[in-house]
C-alpha cells in the first residue's frame, strides 16, 4: 500500500512538521502564525528566551527553542529539539537574518567582523542546520510527506545596492547554495527554495531603512501567506 | 583487534571484510561497499540520531556527584520523554574505564537527582542497583531543552577526545532516539546513497532506539540489549515486499536494523509498518526471516552484537573471519572498520527454482593491504535462473 500523497489530502499543512528560524519577530513571527493557523506543527528558533516564551504562549502548540543559528555549538542542540519535539521534520525555513553593520555601511566602511557576522547568520548557520536535519528531511521525503527547505532571500542577493554589501553578499551565497543543494538532492526528494519576500514592514527593515514609509511596505503577514503557498506548491511537487 | 580511537566516521582507509553466503572471505576498501550490492537489493539503515544521553549531576540527598546514562525508553513518541531507564555511575568520567569507576550512591525509590537544568525522581530499581527507572520533571519541551543544553554524548574510554554531537550523528540521522549511535551507519554518506541509486539498489530506513553497548558491569551487560522501541515506515514495508517479490537481498546496516526487522516479522514472517518494542535477543538459534546480510562494525566474541552475527553464519566461519580481522590489523569499536556478512546459504535457497544465484567477478582494488594478502573486490551480481 502506497502512502497517501499530499494531493489526496485537503490541506498539505495538516500535521506538517515545520521549523522556522528567527521566529519571534517580523516575517518569522508571521510565518509561525500563518503555519500554525494552517494546521502545521511548528517549532521556532530565536535567541532571546523571553521572546521565545512569549511567542510560544501566544501560539499554543508551537514549540519555542532558544538558540542562535550563527553559533556552531548551538546547531546540534537546536536540531535535537526541532526533530525531537516534532518527531521528525518535513519543512525547514531559514528565516533568521543579520544585516551585518547597522546602520548599513559602504563596504569600505564595513568591519570584517560585521561581514563575518552576516555570513555566520545568513550562510554558514543555515548550511550547518540543513546538514544536521537533512536526515530527517530525507526520511520525510522517502515517506512521501515532504522534504522542503525554504531559505528567505532578498533582491539584495541579485542587485548591487549601495551599503547592502555584507547582507547582499551573504544572501547571494545562500541563494546559490540553495540552488546547488536542490540540484544535488533532487533525487532524494528534498527540494530547496530560495525566495525573496519583498520589502516588508519589519524590525529588520526599519533598522536598514529607518526613513521608509511603512505604508509603502508589504505586510509581513501577506509575505508569510505567499511563502506558505510556495511551500505547499513545493510539497505537491515532492509528492507528485 | 586495534581500538579505533579517533572519532572519524569515514576515515579514508576504512576497510571491509566480506563473508559471503558460502563462507568465502574477501577484503575490500569500505568505500567500495556498494559494489557488493546488485540491482534490486534493498539496503535498510537505522536513521535514529543519538541523544546526548550522558547527564552529570548530583544525588540530592548527599550532594554526591553522579553520572546518569539514559539507556531505554518505552516508545518513540516525541512527548513521551518523562520516563527513561538509566544506568547510574559514581564520580569520575569517561577517562576512567567504566569497569574501574567508583560505584554510585545506592539509590532508592523516591530519591531525587539534579542533572543540570533537569531534575528527576528515581521511580524504582530495575533489578540491579545501578539500573533505575527515572522520571523527569517538567514539560516535554523543557525536558528536550534540558537534554539538548546539558546532555553530552556517551563517551568512550578508548576515544581520548571528547565526542561532540556531530561525531555521533550518522549522515542520515533523523529522530534523536538512540542512546548510543547506530554506528554501522557511519559507513554511509550521501554519495553512497547516490551510488546505490545508480546501481539500482534500493534504500530504506527504520528508526530504532539503539541502547547502550556496555555498562562496565558484567551482570548488567548480560541484560543487554534492553527492550528497544522502533518504527517501520510504510515506504520501508513496501520496499521489503518488493525485494521479496524480486527475490533480491535485504541488507541491514547494523545490528539494530536486524533486531527491529526480525522482531516485526516474528509473528508471521511479514514486516508491517508501525511502531513496536523489540524485546528478543538474536542468537545462533534465531531463524532470520527478513535480513539476508548485515553490514556491521567488528565485534568481539561474547558480546550481544557478536551473538547476533552468529545467526548469519556458522562459528567456524566467524572464527576464520576473526582470525583474518586480527591478522590484517582491522580496527574495532564504533569508529572502526566494518564487516559485511551474508547469511549462510540454506538448502531451499538453492533448490527453489527461480531463486537468485550470484556470480562473482573479481577485480583488483586499490587501498593499503598487508604484503601477501590478495587485494580483491568481489562484485556479487544477482542473476535470475530460468
Amino acid at each position: 500500500m502506497e502512502q497517501p500523497s499530499h494531493s489526496d489530502s485537503p490541506d498539505p499543512f495538516t500535521g506538517l512538521r515545520v521549523a522556522v528560524t528567527g521566529g519571534t519577530s517580523g516575517l518569522g513571527l508571521a510565518l509561525v502564525r500563518e503555519l500554525t493557523r494552517r494546521g502545521a506543527r511548528v517549532a521556532f528558533v530565536a535567541r532571546t528566551p523571553g521572546r521565545v516564551e512569549q511567542v510560544a504562549r501566544d501560539h499554543p502548540g508551537a514549540h519555542g527553542i532558544v538558540g542562535d543559528v550563527s553559533v556552531k555549538d548551538d546547531i546540534y542542540p537546536i536540531a535535537l529539539q526541532i526533530v525531537g519535539e516534532l518527531g521528525g521534520l518535513d519543512v525547514l525555513v531559514n528565516n533568521a537574518s543579520s544585516l551585518g553593520p547597522t546602520p548599513l555601511a559602504l563596504l569600505a566602511d564595513t568591519d570584517c567582523e560585521d561581514l563575518e557576522r552576516a555570513l555566520a547568520t545568513n550562510l554558514v548557520g543555515p548550511f550547518r542546520l540543513i546538514k544536521a536535519v537533512l536526515g530527517a528531511l530525507a526520511a520525510s521525503a522517502r515517506e512521501g510527506r515532504g522534504g522542503v527547505v525554504l531559505s528567505v532571500s532578498s533582491d539584495a542577493a541579485i542587485n548591487a545596492y549601495l551599503r547592502w554589501g555584507a547582507y547582499g553578499a551573504s544572501k547571494a551565497a545562500l541563494h546559490h547554495l540553495s540552488r546547488i543543494w536542490d540540484a544535488e538532492l533532487a533525487a532524494e526528494g528534498v527540494r530547496f527554495l530560495s525566495l525573496d519576500p519583498g520589502d516588508m514592514d519589519t524590525p529588520l527593515h526599519a533598522i536598514a531603512v529607518p526613513d521608509a514609509d511603512p505604508a509603502t511596505l508589504k505586510r509581513p503577514e501577506a509575505a508569510a501567506s505567499e511563502l506558505a503557498d510556495a511551500i505547499a506548491a513545493a510539497l505537491e511537487g515532492v509528492a507528485a | 583487534m586495534i581500538a579505533a580511537d579517533r572519532p572519524v566516521q569515514r576515515p579514508p582507509g576504512a576497510r571491509l571484510l566480506v563473508v559471503d553466503s558460502r563462507g568465502e572471505i574477501t577484503h575490500a576498501p569500505r568505500a567500495k561497499f556498494v559494489e557488493f550490492l546488485g540491482p534490486g537489493d534493498l539496503v535498510i539503515a537505522n536513521d535514529a540520531a543519538t541523544l546526548p544521553a550522558s547527564l552529570r549531576g548530583e544525588y540530592l540527598a548527599t550532594g554526591q556527584p553522579i553520572e546518569v546514562r539514559l539507556a531505554g525508553r518505552r516508545s518513540l513518541a516525541p512527548d513521551d520523554v518523562h520516563q527513561f531507564a538509566a544506568v547510574v555511575f559514581g564520580t569520575g568520567d569517561y577517562r576512567t574505564r567504566t569497569e574501574d569507576r567508583p560505584l554510585p550512591p545506592s539509590l532508592r525509590p523516591g530519591d531525587r537527582l539534579t542533572l543540570g537544568p533537569l531534575s528527576a525522581t528515581v521511580e524504582r530499581l530495575l533489578g540491579h542497583p545501578r539500573l533505575v527507572s527515572l522520571r523527569f520533571d517538567g514539560t516535554p519541551d523543557a525536558i528536550w531543552a534540558g537534554l539538548a543544553r546539558h546532555g553530552r554524548p556517551i563517551q568512550y574510554a578508548h576515544v581520548p577526545e571528547p565526542l561532540a554531537m556531530w561525531d555521533v550523528w550518522t549522515p542520515i540521522a533523523g529522530p534523536p532516539v538512540a542512546f548510543e549511535p547506530p554506528s554501522a551507519g557511519f559507513a554511509l554518506d550521501w554519495r553512497a546513497l547516490a551510488t546505490m541509486r545508480a546501481r539500482g539498489v534500493a534504500f530504506a530506513t527504520l528508526t530504532h532506539a539503539a541502547g547502550i553497548s556496555s555498562t562496565g558491569d558484567e551482570e548488567l551487560d548480560r541484560r543487554l540489549p534492553l527492550d528497544e522501541p522502533y518504527r517501520i515506515p510504510s515506504a520501508t514495508e513496501v520496499a521489503i515486499r518488493k525485494a521479496r517479490a524480486l527475490n533480491t537481498r535485504v541488507i541491514a546496516i547494523g545490528t539494530t536494523v536486524v533486531r527491529a526487522l526480525e522482531h516485526a516479522a516474528a509473528r508471521d514472517g511479514r514486516v508491517r509498518a508501525g511502531e513496536g518494542l523489540a524485546t528478543q535477543r538474536i542468537s545462533p538459534t534465531t531463524q532470520l526471516r527478513v535480513v539476508d546480510a548485515i553490514l556491521s562494525g567488528t565485534h568481539e566474541p561474547g558480546t550481544s552484537h557478536y551473538e547476533l552475527l552468529r545467526a548469519f553464519t556458522d562459528d567456524k566461519t566467524l572464527r576464520r573471519a576473526n582470525d583474518q580481522l586480527d591478522a590484517h590489523g582491522y580496527r574495532t569499536h564504533e569508529f572502526g572498520d566494518s564487516v559485511l556478512i551474508e547469511r549462510r546459504a540454506r538448502l531451499p535457497w538453492h533448490e527453489t527454482p527461480g531463486r537468485v544465484i550470484r556470480t562473482v567477478s573479481v577485480a583488483t582494488a586499490g587501498g593499503n593491504h598487508p604484503a601477501g594478502s590478495q587485494p580483491t573486490v568481489c562484485t556479487l551480481q544477482s542473476v535470475r535462473t530460468a
